[in-house]
């Protein structure tokens, strides 16, 4: 059976009143991908998910699903299906009638929908809790009833907003592997929208990174962590050190960068030339950075290409890595990860003074994007 | 188990307070109950001489203390009445107030304002148009109108509580599901309120069987029960008057606790029997 579920859209916009929610956005998701939402709140991801899903009618442009514009019509007819954030299981009927509610409607008779309803449950293992109510599940078990009772609709698409939020975070990775599979084994679409930078990168084929209204980079979730586009999807995502600079030289496609602190770094030359005088902005991630111990505590810059001096204010230790957080001359804040093994043979302590290098190859040219969003109030997860 | 401090002197003071408060809530209605029993012979005070049903059956007697079996049917069937237009109509306002329509504001202040008008000149208001339409008042038609300006926007208030509680998303859930607005309606959003609709049923039958001022003057040529025992305080001097009050009381009574016992109900049901 060829897969379908391909979904479309094409320049969409939303307003709300005088407010831009979604801003002339463009992406294509392939048939049976598993796609991310993925952005801070307020971003619009919810608003692109109900477009789709058919709650909310776009301003202008359009939504397709299988090459075909879906506006106007109901879900149902979309072959969507959407999984709420809460869930909104109805608290007045069994897990059997909430999975068989929508067989009930389309007027299946008692036997055959509660028969199909039953095989529904078995699926999600479920079946043993088809006389319970919600309210006497947790949540975990609450998430499977929500996408029974969305999956017995037979849709092309299953739209899932927030679904793993409600949950805490021993279930939340359990779930998370589930739903994959879930999706695997249905072959069809799955969208999710989630705040999560690494939910979304473990689940997803295809991670859509959105701010204001806008899609950032639509990208596979190695894409958007290893090769960020932009200065914000590299903060959001983290597990990156952004910089930027003016361009002092160019040479054989590549700059030479100075910042404010009188460090000095090379970037590749990305799409566009790079001219003397602009600035450019670049990232390495935090697990490509060595770091050196200074007998010099009062050292303040590097003479070196490629790195960067700094007092250590915070170590955590997470295992496999221990993650250094180093402050600049100018108070800005440097992250290195370095192997347990590494680090423990000659540690470093907070109020050190420490130079941390990187290799020009493990530099990536990033196009700058202001954000309101402020990446340093959330907790970067590498 | 920790132990407890000693407890400060204003407690005592605010627990004889509230102690004195609950003897003049119920007390007076008490003895009125015991006396609704009281010997074919007693009188309307204590002592008991002797204890009876005789003046419960005094009461289906109309020569002797006016028409009670008749204002009772009155009050019932009223009651009734209102409580259905109070209960759809609350829930009908209440749904659409959940969206800002064209003068939606306007439309709840004058609703709400009808609490604040003195009952009684609303009464005489309702029965000067129906005189001056050339309309006979009656308790079915002026009385039941009357009864309504008090009873719907108490309902609608109490929607209000009740749908603030209530999850839009269920009513997207269900037509993400293929459900029709009127199968939405039927299947999801009426049996979700429905603990809430026993409340508004609750408040439009109890505020209409007990109301008098807007009654008063719109009631017509039968009256209802609440006036019907206030003629009776003038006119009857025997413990019938009491028993009168008792059997009122048990109505009011038996109205609660079917209201109450089947939201508890409901919510057992729905609230996880394993749980809380």
């Amino acid at each position: 059976m060829a897969q379908s579920g391909g979904i479309e859209l094409a320049n969409v916009t939303k307003r709300f009143g005088d407010t831009l929610a979604i801003d002339n956005v463009s992406v294509t998701v392939p048939p049976g991908t598993y796609c991310c939402l993925l952005g801070p709140s307020g971003c619009g991801k919810t608003t692109l998910l109900r477009m789709i899903a058919g709650h909310e009618e776009p301003t202008s442009g359009d939504v397709l699903i299988d090459g075909q514009s879906v506006l106007g019509l109901p879900p149902v007819k979309r072959g969507t299906a959407m999984m709420f954030q809460s869930y909104a299981l109805f608290p007045h009927l069994t897990c059997l009638d909430n999975v068989a509610f929508n067989l009930k409607v389309h007027g299946v008779a008692k036997a055959p929908r509660r028969k199909q309803a039953h095989e529904m449950l078995e699926r999600v293992q479920m079946d043993g809790f088809a006389d319970r109510v919600p309210a006497e599940l947790s949540g975990g078990q609450q998430q499977r009833i929500a996408l029974a009772r969305s999956l017995i609709t037979n849709p092309k698409v299953l739209l899932l907003d927030e679904p793993l939020s409600a949950l805490d975070e021993f279930l939340r990775l359990q779930m998370r592997g589930n739903l994959r599979q879930m999706q695997k084994e249905f072959g069809i679409t799955f969208v999710h929208v989630t705040h999560t930078q690494m939910e979304a990168i473990a689940v997803a084929d295809l991670v859509v990174v959105m701010d204001h209204g806008q899609i950032d980079q639509a990208d596979s979730a190695r894409g958007v962590y290893d090769a960020p586009r932009t200065t914000y999807v590299a903060r959001f995502i983290g597990g990156q050190n952004v910089l930027g600079g003016k361009v002092v030289e160019v040479e054989s496609g590549a700059a030479l960068l100075e910042d404010a602190r009188g460090n000095r770094f090379t970037v590749p030359a990305g799409d566009t030339a790079p001219n003397v005088g602009e600035t450019r902005f670049l990232s390495i991630r935090r697990d490509r950075i060595e770091m050196e111990k200074l007998a010099d505590p009062s050292a303040t810059g590097s003479d070196a290409v490629n790195s960067v001096v700094g007092k250590v204010w915070m170590t955590e230790y997470q295992g496999t890595w221990v993650k250094v957080s180093i402050v600049l001359a100018d108070g800005e804040e440097f992250v290195a990860n370095i192997s347990d093994g590494t680090f423990f043979a000659n540690p470093a302590r907070e109020g050190d003074t420490v130079v941390a290098r990187w290799s020009a190859e493990a530099v990536h040219p990033l196009e700058h994007r202001e954000s309101n969003f402020d990446t340093s109030r959330i907790g970067m997860h590498t | 188990m920790a132990q407890y401090r000693k407890r400060p002197w204003t407690f005592y003071v605010l627990a004889a307070f509230f102690t004195l408060f609950v003897l003049f809530l119920y007390g007076p209605m008490l003895a009125i109950y015991i006396l609704s029993f009281q010997g074919p012979t007693g009188g309307l005070t204590f002592p008991l001489n002797g204890m009876s049903l005789h003046w419960f059956g005094a009461l289906f007697e109309q020569q002797r203390t006016g028409d009670f079996a008749g204002s009772f049917t009155r009050s019932v069937l009223l009651a009734l009445l209102v409580m259905i237009c109070t209960v759809t109509f609350s829930v009908m306002a209440g749904l659409a107030f959940r969206r800002r329509f064209f003068g939606s504001t306007a439309i709840f202040y004058m609703a709400v304002a009808s609490l604040v008008m003195p009952g009684l000149f609303l009464s005489l208001g309702i029965g000067l148009i129906f005189r001056v339409i050339g309309v006979p008042t009656n308790w079915y038609a002026s009385a039941l109108g009357a009864q309504l300006t008090w009873t719907l926007p108490f309902g609608l208030l109490i929607m209000f509580a009740v749908l603030s509680r209530f999850s839009r998303s269920y009513e997207e859930a269900a037509r993400d599901l293929g459900a029709t607005n009127r199968q939405t309606l039927q299947y999801i959003v009426l049996p979700i309120l429905f603990p809430g609709l026993i409340a508004v049923a609750l408040f439009g039958f109890t505020l209409s069987y007990d109301e008098f001022p807007r009654t008063l003057l719109t009631v017509g040529p039968g009256n209802t029960l609440p006036l019907e025992i206030y003629a009776m305080t003038t006119t009857v001097t025997s413990p019938a008057l009491y028993a009168l009050g008792t059997v009122t009381t048990v109505v009011s009574f038996v109205a609660i606790v079917l209201s109450l016992g089947s939201i508890a109900v409901i919510q057992w049901r729905r609230g996880g029997r394993s749980r809380k």
